[in-house]
């Protein structure tokens, strides 16, 4: 049964890695080419905040287009002399990216599934999928999406890059643990004062301990004053929308194939129950 | 009579899979993805494991849209 939810689980994870990436390239990527182009602009004209020395990972030895030696310039290989051409990024490289990304969160979704139904759940599998994928959208990408919002190409300087990705995944834990122990306390507690009781505490203790630690955690603020606001707008709404394009698709396909992969079993013990009725008339 | 009727309703989420099945998967799938997820999001950016920069910028694209950091 294991192998079978898992298999499933990385199958809806490929159809929505495609989808998601199909939605990035077409929407996400003028704004990412619109960034690029600030970047590069900028970095001609004056070396930015991408220096070299910025710690352990840091110090990449590829530069910017033509700008062989000019400046120390050390940020990201978006130009000609890349080890990765922009047309291999964003197209090829941003399909294993999401499909990577979705096949993984396939995976764990499957896990949630396997855990959850029958002691945190007791609806039809697919119903069960449906609302553990709108959870892990929410506590996955969502909530730490309002406070470490994504950022284009120039935006971020290099040399906090090592804090920012602490501080992001740092937050994407505390959010994932803190969504299980809410989870596994209003369904504790769901026993004595009812479902909608500890559904009502679960979500408060979440978004409780979510609100405190996103109050008192430091904020990243490097947006470049010039930096336009409708493009970083718009790079923003379309990175949200491949993560709600990548999870619809996800759990609306897991929930589908799960469904079928548990009906054999249900209507197996259906039509038991069948029987054994038949047999007491 | 109204008891096997009571017992006739059909029960779609009976399933429930034993923990003891489930952990071995648990392990190996969160590992798995774990260790994807460090590719795609965070390798050569903070952390650097393999490349001087190649799975960094094959999946640029996909770590800013998924909205990850990475500049
Ligand atoms: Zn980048």
């Amino acid at each position: 049964m294991m192998k079978t939810l898992l298999v499933r689980g990385m199958l809806a994870g490929l159809a929505a890695g495609l989808l998601a990436a199909v939605f990035a390239f077409f929407v996400g990527e003028p704004s990412v080419e619109n960034a690029i182009a600030l970047e590069e602009s900028h970095s001609h004209a004056a070396p930015h905040d991408h220096g070299s020395g910025s710690g352990s990972g840091g110090a990449e030895p590829h530069g910017h287009s033509g700008e062989s030696g000019a400046a120390p310039e050390a940020g990201h290989g978006h130009g000609d002399d890349a080890l990765v051409g922009r047309g291999v990024q964003l197209t090829l490289g941003l399909l294993t990216g999401t499909t990577g990304y979705a096949v993984a969160m396939g995976g764990l979704l499957a896990i949630a599934f396997a855990v959850a139904q029958g002691r945190v759940t007791t609806l039809r599998p697919r119903m069960s999928v449906t609302l553990l994928a709108a959870g892990g959208f929410a506590v996955a990408v969502l909530v730490p999406f309002l406070k470490y919002p994504a950022n284009p190409p120039a935006v971020g300087q290099a040399g906090t890059i090592e804090d920012r990705t602490a501080l992001y995944f740092g937050f994407l834990a505390l959010s994932v643990v803190t969504a299980m122990v809410a989870v596994a306390a209003g369904r504790a507690v769901a026993d004595r004062i009812g479902a909608a009781g500890g559904g009502l505490l679960g979500v408060g203790t979440y978004v409780t301990v979510m609100a405190v630690a996103g109050a008192l955690l430091p904020a990243v603020d490097e947006v470049p004053g010039d930096f336009p606001g409708s493009l970083l707008w718009d790079f923003r709404l379309a990175s949200l929308g491949t993560q709600v394009v990548l999870w619809c698709v996800l759990g609306l396909v897991f929930a589908v194939l799960t469904e079928k992969a548990l009906a054999g079993k249900t209507r197996g013990r259906g039509s038991r129950d069948g029987l054994a009725v038949t047999v007491g008339q | 009579m109204s008891q096997t009727n009571v017992v006739s309703v059909p029960r779609p989420t009976a399933v429930r899979i034993p923990l003891r099945e489930i952990v071995p998967w648990a392990v190996f799938t969160t590992v798995l993805a774990l260790l994807v997820l460090l590719f795609v999001t965070t390798e050569a950016g903070a952390v650097s494991l393999v490349s001087d920069g190649l799975v960094h910028e094959f999946v640029h694209d996909g770590r800013h849209l998924l909205a990850f950091p990475c500049h």
